[in-house]
């Protein structure tokens, strides 16, 4: 990839750029990353969520800062302060909106870019650090969204502070002293609160810079494509400005369409009417369930039921949760097929389908009560969560026989625009001529 | 340094090692001693401390049979008087019913000088699963059902069955006389 990347292609025009581009070239940085950067020419819809994803963090972090001008980390005016943006701050109501939403949207995007890096096989080498980064990400992301949603200081905000922090106490001898130590006291309470509100404000900025070094990373080794094929010439790539670009602002355009929706017609629809209850100690709601974003992780805190030797249900539980994450981290490890994308594998696609729809369902159980059938069916379901990790996968390297993969991108398109009859568009003319130059 | 060992001169450690690790070591030391107070900023205050005082509490209105919610250290705490019928139903419950047993000399407060009258249990208020707080049932043995996910504790707070693991935990408690429960020291 290396010895494609056209650095250097920057010619500054101005007088004023020349100057600049010899003191501190900093639009060469983002000309060669954002402009001339080549990506694969093959590159579809799945792979735009990444410049989605850059553009949240931005819209989370621009209402965010102005939300807290209005806002007040203190428990007995914290409630009302949120009250007061939603009714008398001007606009308060949408910056509020856009920023809960926001976090949702966030997530759905984050869990669609990661289930992508999963099919096209994003983690293999020599892609590992750029996973792990990416891994970073996520669990900065869950910590900052968790604290957020904290800070209305609702019923929800206080008991699911409450669940969340006892998952500390799981742990013997230290666990209470460490859970004290994040409270600030013996229960959650103003310190708490005021912690939370420090630290969400500090995390946003610190996924902006494992963004940097995610990105960083992205560029050092390239972009994969759907073909799970490294770029060997040139003509397997076409420049990011204007061809990314324009995909990646499509799809940003058609996601924001479904966001404004939400923000303006459904804004309280994934959020719990539970949270418009000022927080009690003295009275816990019915049902404590977390954000849909987390439900899959609280369905397999639930899972263990039943002691493990020493270690009791509820650490067992914690541990499992932990485990859940902590295993996608050592994701590019665990996978021994030397073939990239799900596309070449044909058992490898069928234990994906049936791991995000397992995903999806553990989530559905994750909101169901913690009763009856619905155990039963999220230790099974959790069972192939861990299953698909650290059976499955090392396991298919050595039994699946994948399909023969294409000797370049070039070839795998121009293959699937001949046999559509389709090659006479003005944009392959120019690549048209390059099949016999495969290999 | 250079006598009494068959090394060579150059594998032999310098001064000027030791003072690279000596420096070096030092570092680590005061970065230490430069991230300790931060850390000690986060634990409980003086004030948090302060107001987790022991608390003392009137329970002469508290008739038997009835149940109530106090705070200390801002979790809530059940006083329960139970009556002499709900005492002996407690009673009968035996150890293989239970998975964490304990029996209700060890659960209500003793007799003697240390309690006024037989019958006052004094639990945590938090389901020990995940914190939530359970409600309150007359239905002995049955004394608390939690509405999270669904664990049954009996009229002295211990764990009859549903995902909680063990008992309520009693907080130190005393009574300093008749009418006045001490919530936070077993000290008179």
């Amino acid at each position: 990839m290396s010895a494609l990347e056209q650095h250097g292609t920057y010619q500054p025009t101005t007088g004023v750029g020349k100057w600049v581009d010899q003191r501190l070239p900093l639009p060469r940085l983002m000309y060669d990353s954002f402009v001339a950067y080549p990506v694969p020419r093959n590159l579809n819809y799945a792979y735009t969520f990444g410049g989605i994803l850059s553009i949240m963090l931005i819209v989370q972090i621009v209402t965010g800062v102005f939300l807290a001008m209005h806002y007040a980390a203190e428990t007995s005016v914290a409630f009302d302060s949120v009250e007061h943006i939603m009714r008398d701050v001007n606009s308060g109501w949408l910056m509020r909106y856009m920023h809960a939403n926001g976090a949702s949207f966030f997530f759905i995007a984050v869990y669609l870019h990661i289930f992508r890096g999963m099919y096209y096989g994003s983690y293999k080498a020599p892609r590992e650090l750029l996973w792990i980064l990416g891994c970073i990400i996520f669990l900065l992301m869950m910590a900052t969204a968790f604290m957020g949603y904290v800070l209305p200081w609702g019923q929800m905000s206080f008991w699911g502070a409450t669940v969340i922090t006892g998952f500390f106490t799981a742990f013997p001898v230290v666990g209470e002293p460490i859970q004290q130590l994040l409270l600030g006291g013996f229960a959650v309470d103003n310190p708490t609160l005021n912690r939370f509100f420090s630290l969400h404000y500090l995390l946003p900025f610190m996924i902006m810079g494992v963004v940097i070094l995610h990105v960083w990373a992205l560029h050092v080794t390239g972009q994969t494509n759907p073909t799970g094929i490294e770029v060997k010439t040139k003509t397997d790539t076409v420049p990011f400005t204007p061809f990314a670009t324009i995909k990646d602002a499509f799809a940003l355009v058609v996601f924001m369409a479904v966001f404004a929706y939400f923000i303006f017609y459904i804004p309280n629809y994934l959020g719990h009417a539970d949270n418009y209850i000022p927080a009690n100690p003295q009275v816990t709601p019915a049902h404590i369930v977390p954000e849909w974003y987390f439900l899959p992780f609280y369905a397999i805190l639930r899972a263990i039921t039943f002691d493990i030797g020493p270690i009791t249900s509820k650490l067992g539980g914690v541990l499992a949760m932990f485990a859940a994450i902590a295993v996608l981290f050592v994701m590019p490890w665990l996978d021994t097929s030397k073939v990239r994308s799900a596309v070449y594998r044909p058992m490898y696609k069928i234990a994906y389908w049936a791991f995000a729809a397992n995903a999806v369902f553990l989530g559905w159980l994750g909101a169901k009560p913690a009763e009856g059938i619905y155990t039963l069916l999220t230790q099974i379901s959790t069972a192939y969560y861990f299953g698909f990790f650290l059976i499955v996968l090392p396991l298919l390297g050595k039994i699946e026989k994948p399909k023969r993969t294409p000797n370049s991108i070039t070839e795998a398109v121009l293959g699937h625009q001949a046999a559509q009859g389709s090659t006479g568009s003005p944009q392959l003319a120019g690549a048209a001529a390059s099949p016999e130059t495969k290999g | 340094m250079s006598d009494a060992s068959q090394k060579q001169p150059d594998e032999l450690p310098t001064r000027r090692d030791f003072i690279h690790v000596a420096t070096g070591m030092l570092g680590v030391v005061g970065a230490a001693a430069v991230v300790w107070p931060f850390i000690d900023s986060m634990a409980p205050d003086a004030a948090v401390l302060a107001a987790g005082l022991p608390v003392e509490i009137d329970v002469s209105p508290i008739e038997e049979g009835q149940v109530i919610t106090v705070n200390w250290r801002g979790k809530p705490y059940f006083i329960r008087k139970l009556t002499d019928a709900e005492l002996s139903t407690a009673g009968e419950v035996v150890e293989g019913d239970l998975k964490d047993f304990e029996s209700v000399e060890q659960r209500v407060a003793g007799d003697g000088a240390a309690a006024p009258a037989p019958g006052w249990v004094i639990v945590a208020a938090n389901c020990t699963h995940l914190g939530c707080v359970p409600n309150i049932v007359d239905n002995a043995p049955e004394g608390w059902f939690c509405p999270c996910h669904g664990s049954v504790f009996d009229m002295t707070g211990r764990i009859l069955r549903g995902p909680a693991a063990t008992n309520l935990p009693l907080p130190p408690y005393v009574f300093a006389n008749e009418t006045t429960l001490v919530i936070g020291t077993d000290q008179a």
